[in-house]
């Protein structure tokens, strides 16, 4: 590790960010490309959930994890508060864990 | 009014900042037992601020990979936050001091719980409070992380599978609409079908831009989903 490595990272990962959200954010961007932007959260975030249930690294794996995973799904269709929905979902992986 | 509906906004996006401080402490670990200093694992955090990044820079280097190589990965995972950014934009006015500090803060999490309200002022809130309580419990755990050295077991307490339900509880304001269900859909399966193909952390990306191509424009303008009353 050098310090070229955490200062160059630094810069590059707060110039996107910026570039993003001040450079090119502020400017009206075309109506279709709004529209499409609006659907970039609800991919994001399915992925994100995808990411964390099945994978470690670049390795597919199916495991507790998914359980709890599928029991914070059932909590939040049934509309239980944020909370409830993180804590179930942990509760039942490190329950099922445990009894392995 | 605000404050009663501002007050489980702020207990879930503390709570999240809470579960990512766990996993600091792991990039901390993580960091100093890939030859970096205290003081290099600390910076990382404070500067680059994005997990992906970090964890894919140290990979890298733990796994014997040049710092160009490391570069390059991490700075593709940094580039996502400049998507989030634009997404982020219209939801953040005010002047240029004001706009740079909020980019330092434009992650995965911010954007994701700023986009799950429904009311502006509510997503702001949303942002700055996930924004600033992630950057304090990322840099506390990344010090206590660097200092221990020894690493605390998050899957023991089941916290691997805290952040997906977490996010789980955001996805449901967007499955509403159609549009959004198959948003989602596209968004998982491009991610999970990548996975095994690309670097740590790219696959989000690929997700989160694929949509684009994957889902047609409406012939009727639509509001975004996140702005669709409850």
């Amino acid at each position: 590790m050098t310090w070229g490595l955490v200062l160059g990272l630094a810069a590059g990962a707060y110039a996107f960010k910026v570039l993003g959200l001040v450079v090119i954010g502020d400017r009206p961007i075309p109506a279709m490309l709004e529209r499409c932007l609006a659907l970039i959260p609800a991919a994001l975030i399915a992925a994100i959930v995808a990411k964390d249930t099945f994978s470690i690294g670049q390795h597919l794996q199916v495991d507790a994890r998914l359980a709890g995973v599928t029991a914070a799904v059932i909590a939040a269709w049934r509309k239980a508060p944020v909370i409830v929905v993180i804590l179930v979902g942990a509760a039942v992986t490190a329950a099922l864990r445990a009894l392995r | 009014m605000i404050d009663q509906r501002l007050r489980p906004v702020f207990t879930t996006c503390v709570t999240l900042g809470m579960a990512v401080g766990v996993f600091a402490v792991s990039f901390g670990v993580a960091s100093v037992s890939a030859g970096a200093s205290v003081a290099q694992t600390c910076v990382m955090s404070l500067l680059v601020f994005t997990g992906a990044s970090q964890f894919s820079a140290v990979s890298v280097i733990k796994g014997g990979g040049s710092v160009g190589s490391a570069m390059g990965g991490a700075l593709l995972l940094a580039a996502r936050n400049g998507v989030f950014g634009l997404t982020m934009s219209p939801r953040i006015r005010g002047r240029l001091p004001k706009r740079l500090l909020a980019a330092q803060i434009t992650i995965d999490e911010s954007t994701a719980m700023a986009t799950a309200q429904t009311d502006p002022d509510l997503q702001r809130a949303a942002f700055w409070i996930t924004g600033v309580s992630i950057y304090v419990f990322w840099n506390l755990g990344t010090l206590i992380g660097a200092l221990a050295g020894n690493a605390i077991d998050p899957k023991k307490f089941g916290l691997d599978a805290a952040l997906p339900a977490a996010f789980v509880a955001m996805l449901v304001p967007h499955l509403r609409t159609q549009r959004g269900r198959r948003a989602a859909l596209i968004g998982a399966v491009l991610c999970v079908s990548t996975i095994p193909f690309l670097p740590i952390g790219l696959p989000i990306l690929v997700a989160s831009l694929g949509v684009l191509v994957a889902v047609p424009a409406p012939k009727q303008p639509e509001l975004p989903p996140a702005m669709l009353p409850a």
